[in-house]
Formats: structure tokens, C-alpha cells, sequence
């Protein structure tokens, strides 16, 4: 597993890949950090993280779109197929290669926060470091549930670009059940879309709800898809 | 040690591979041979565990590659048809990721090293594997598969590609690895099966057609030695001369070689060793023999008989 996350790590940043991602996600992060805060003199982080959301959806199938898909075109998983590695370990290791990546680039709120705490401080505020947190982690549960999602769907193609806009389709149909929640007018039938929404679900870390049902929900949602994943690799083979 | 067992692939309704059973022993090379689309690259596949059979088994070194695959793709080492080759990593990169993906214990540097001076690659060992030339590449490709020193081999093809100086290497160097590994290598060149392998498995639209040595498939398929003569003289005079020769079962005119020179398919009674007495009659007619050769079949000709005609059926019909 280390052996194919290092490889993975490393390809990232051997392409423009890696950096064109960053880029864009800390040009974007700062856009909204001055739309949301600085122009405005507010210390609340919620809208930096609410905006970034339509970030990720976008940018995280770059990140993930050649994962597997690659793999399969250029016969590599020939390799790492009939290695003595198992399927838990190919999969995870892309996993926890492209997390680190968007990790790489979710730490830039950090340093964000540090900046207003500071700011705050002067004018004898408290920053609220527990919505942070918060914030941050919901951050980084979606941008996980966004590259399980990806790899899964770049393992059933070997085009990288199809495996792009697909995960994009996808990622948009995650959040798509409270849009159409809000049409449905059964109170059962709505509740249900409302607590299937990653994005729903995703705004409530943003208002500062820290609730360890979304946890759950999220992380189900990641162990799921990376199941998805290891199975139709398994199922290739036959 | 590769036992192979009643092994059956499909694909839908497709039979790839059909009811094939063989095994290689420790320390033999097997050559692997069948035309495009036979169901080699598949059979290669399943041993390897990167695809499943449909029924039988395959066991690597006593482990079956279905129930441990972890275990028996240890003692594995796999060249695709296609080298496995990550293009943007360079050829040091990707060998100590080999290692580190085959979670190999010997000392990396002088493994690595050692790999890659068999290989021949030790000068493009710092470039980028997308700028290296077809040759290079499998030959990184058979370096991968050396990683951690695994006693099978399992080559698809690996001359693919070469030039004659790397080919002959290259077959040497599979030689050597045969002494003390077991390699299985499939190939469509005859000649090198014949030159690098001790048993040939023949495999046809996914059935075996043959399993033995390179020598005992040439005499079993020729098994009546039929003698090729040139003579010069007109046909008519020299046909009715070979027929009177109580030992030749038939005479075949085959064509006019040069301008009055008849080429002769001799076909002795079993076992009648017809040549001194065809030398002795034509010579006693001032009938210059030019040529005289045995028709003992080349590995091309068993080749296609194998895979065309019906091997183990009759043989005597294509004299007609």
C-alpha cells in the first residue's frame, strides 16, 4: 500500500496535476476569504468554506479522474494486480495519495484562521476556533467522499476525461436530493432526500453544526465507494 | 514447480481457453506456443491471478493462485505482452517502486543493481521511461519482473520489439534465469522457442495441441522420413528408373528446379533407408543427383501442422 501511495504522491506532482489543483483550489479559497471576511470585516469562515464546496465538486475529479483509469490504459494494473499487494491495499493507497493532495490544499484555511484569530484578537475579539474545526472537518470528510466517488468511477473507464466529467455528473447528483427534496411534497419522501444530501449535510458543518450522525454519514459514504471500488476490480478479473 | 489443471476460461459464451492441463518443473523452461488469439496472453493471465478461470486450477510452487493469490504472486514474476511501465517515472524510480510494491527484503541497492546490469539497462537508468525506445522498455520490463528474485517467470513474449543483438541477449539471458527458476515464455517465433526452451506446449483456439520437446515433436509429426531428390535428366527417363526400387513406396514429381533438373518427393516403405540405393542407380545411368535431403519437419512446418491440420489424426493425407 505505501509502495503505491508514495508512486501515486509523486505522480501528482511529477505532472502539472498536482499543482494546477493547489492553485486553483488556494486562488479560490483566497478569493472567497476576501469576499467573505476581509471585504466585509467578519472573522466567520463559514462562507470561504460553503463557496469552496462548488470547488471540490469540480476540481477533485481532476485529482481522481486518472487514478484507475490510467492504470487500465497504460496496463499498468497488470502490475499491481499480480503483485502480492491486495485489492484493499491498490485502492487505498490511491486513496490516501490523492486525500494528501487535497489535504495539501484544505491546510491553506488553516493558515487562514491563524491570520483572523490574529486580526480578531487586535480588536479584542475571540476567534471561534470550534466552528473552524468544524468547518475543517466537514471539509475534509467531502473532499474524501468526492475521491472515493472519483476513483470508483475512474476504475469503469479507461478514458481519464470520461472519468472527469462522469465524476463531476456524479458529484453533482450527490447533491442534486435536496434540490428535488424541495419538490417533493410527502414529509417522509423529503426528509429522506434531505438526509441523503451530501451538500445538505455538508452546510451544516458550515453553520457550525458539528454532529456526529454527519461523521458517521460521511465516512459510511467513503468506505462505501472504496468498497465499490475493490469489488469492480475483483470483478474484472473474471 | 507450475501445475496447470483442467484450466477454462470463457468470456460470455467465448471459450478462451479449453480444459488445459501441463505442468513445469523446477528449474525448465516451457515455451508457450499457439498463433494470435490461441489463448496464451490468457492462460499467461490466469497464472498470474490477474484473471480468474472459470474451472481447474493453477498452482504456482504448490500454492493455488485462486485460494492464497497473495501467496503465490510472491514467488511470481510477470512480464505482460504489454511492459507494465509507468511513462513518467524514470527507470530507477519505477524499479525501487517494483521493490517496494513486491515488499522485497534483500538489500535494495545491489538487488536493484545486479537486476539492472543483466538487464543491459544500467545506462538509461536515470531517464524518463516515456524517452526510451521500444527495446529499452521491455528490457525494463524484464528487469520488473527479476524484482525480488521470484523463483517463476512467466514471460509473454519478451523479444517483442528488440533488435537481433538484444534478441540474442536477451534469449541468453532467459537461459541463464532458466537454471535456476522455473520460466514459462510464450512466443510466435519458432526458432527462438526452439532455441531457448527444453519442453514446447502447444495451444491452439484455447485447446493443447502438443506437449513435449522441440526434437520429439519434429520426429513424431515426420515420423516417415520422406527423401527430397534432385536429378537431372528428363522426368520421364528418371520417374520409371525410382519406381523399380522395391523399397519406394511412391514417387512425386515436385517441380523443375533448373532448366532439365526434376525435384523428387521419395516416399520409402517404414523404416527402409533409401538413399544409397537411389545413389547407386542413378549414378549406374550417368543420372547426376544434385541434391538429396531428408524432409524432417521444421519447428514451422510442425507449427502449422499443429494448428491447421489435425495433428494426431491422419497424417498421410496431404500426399494427395
Amino acid at each position: 500500500m505505501t509502495a503505491i501511495m508514495k508512486r501515486e504522491l509523486a505522480s501528482y506532482f511529477t505532472s502539472p496535476l498536482g499543482y494546477v489543483f493547489l492553485a486553483v483550489f488556494y486562488g479560490f479559497s483566497g478569493l472567497f476569504l476576501w469576499i467573505g471576511c476581509l471585504r466585509v470585516g467578519q472573522a466567520d469562515m463559514g462562507v470561504v468554506f460553503s463557496m469552496m464546496f462548488f470547488i471540490m465538486l469540480i476540481m477533485i475529479p481532476f485529482l481522481t479522474m486518472r487514478t484507475m483509469a490510467d492504470d487500465k490504459r497504460q496496463k499498468t494494473d497488470q502490475l499491481t494486480l499480480t503483485s502480492p499487494v491486495s485489492l484493499i491495499g491498490i485502492v487505498a493507497g490511491k486513496f490516501l495519495a490523492a486525500f494528501a493532495v487535497f489535504l495539501c490544499g484544505v491546510i491553506v484555511t488553516l493558515v487562514y484562521a491563524i491570520m483572523l484569530s490574529v486580526a480578531v484578537k487586535a480588536v479584542d475579539g475571540a476567534f471561534a476556533w470550534a466552528v473552524f474545526w468544524g468547518n475543517f472537518t466537514g471539509m475534509l470528510l467531502m473532499g474524501g467522499t468526492f475521491i472515493s466517488l472519483g476513483i470508483f468511477i475512474s476504475n469503469l473507464t479507461e478514458n481519464q476525461m470520461i472519468a472527469a466529467v462522469g465524476s463531476i455528473g456524479a458529484n453533482i447528483a450527490l447533491c442534486m436530493f435536496d434540490v428535488i427534496a424541495g419538490y417533493v411534497s410527502n414529509e417522509t419522501i423529503k426528509g429522506l432526500l434531505n438526509n441523503l444530501s451530501v451538500f445538505y449535510k455538508y452546510s451544516e458543518f458550515t453553520i457550525g453544526i458539528f454532529s456526529l450522525k454527519n461523521i458517521v454519514f460521511f465516512m459510511s459514504l467513503i468506505v462505501i465507494f472504496n468498497f465499490l471500488t475493490m469489488r469492480t476490480l475483483d470483478r474484472r478479473r473474471s | 514447480m507450475i501445475e496447470v489443471t483442467n484450466l477454462t476460461k470463457t468470456y460470455g459464451s467465448k471459450l478462451a481457453v479449453d480444459n488445459i492441463s501441463f505442468t513445469a518443473k523446477d528449474g525448465e523452461i516451457l515455451g508457450f506456443l499457439g498463433p494470435n488469439g490461441a489463448g496464451k496472453s490468457t492462460t499467461m493471465n490466469i497464472l498470474t491471478g490477474y484473471l480468474s478461470s472459470t474451472s481447474g486450477s493453477a498452482k504456482i510452487n504448490g500454492i493455488d493462485v485462486l485460494e492464497n493469490p497473495i501467496g503465490a504472486k510472491k514467488g511470481i514474476g510477470y512480464l505482460p505482452e504489454q511492459p507494465p511501465l509507468y511513462l513518467d517515472m524514470t527507470v530507477n524510480e519505477y524499479l525501487s517502486f517494483v521493490y517496494g510494491l513486491k515488499r522485497c527484503k534483500m538489500p535494495k541497492r545491489s538487488h536493484l543493481g545486479e537486476i539492472k546490469s543483466l538487464t543491459g539497462i544500467e545506462d538509461v537508468q536515470d531517464r524518463v521511461i516515456r524517452n526510451l525506445s521500444k527495446g529499452y522498455r521491455q528490457r525494463v520490463g524484464l528487469a520488473q519482473a527479476l524484482v525480488g528474485n521470484p523463483q517463476t517467470l512467466i514471460l509473454d513474449e519478451p523479444t517483442v520489439g528488440l533488435d537481433p543483438k538484444q534478441i540474442i541477449e536477451i534469449r541468453s539471458l532467459i537461459k541463464r534465469l532458466g537454471d535456476n527458476h522455473t520460466v514459462i515464455l510464450s512466443s510466435h517465433i519458432l526458432s527462438e522457442v526452439q532455441a531457448v526452451c527444453d519442453r514446447i506446449v502447444v495451444i491452439n483456439k484455447g485447446k493443447l495441441v502438443a506437449d513435449d520437446t522441440a526434437d520429439n515433436l519434429s520426429k513424431s509429426l515426420s515420423a516417415d522420413h520422406k527423401l527430397i531428390i534432385r536429378v537431372e535428366g528428363r522426368e520421364k527417363d528418371v520417374k520409371p528408373l525410382l519406381e523399380q526400387i522395391p523399397d519406394i513406396k511412391t514417387v512425386r514429381v515436385l517441380r523443375e528446379a533448373e532448366k532439365n533438373v526434376f525435384e523428387y518427393e521419395l516416399n520409402p516403405r517404414k523404416g527402409k533407408d533409401i538413399r544409397r540405393e537411389v545413389f547407386k542407380r542413378m549414378a549406374a545411368r550417368n543420372m547426376p543427383i544434385l541434391l538429396m535431403r531428408g524432409s524432417e519437419l521444421s519447428l514451422e512446418e510442425i507449427f502449422l501442422k499443429l494448428t491447421t491440420g489435425d495433428f494426431y489424426g491422419n497424417e498421410g493425407s496431404e500426399d494427395e
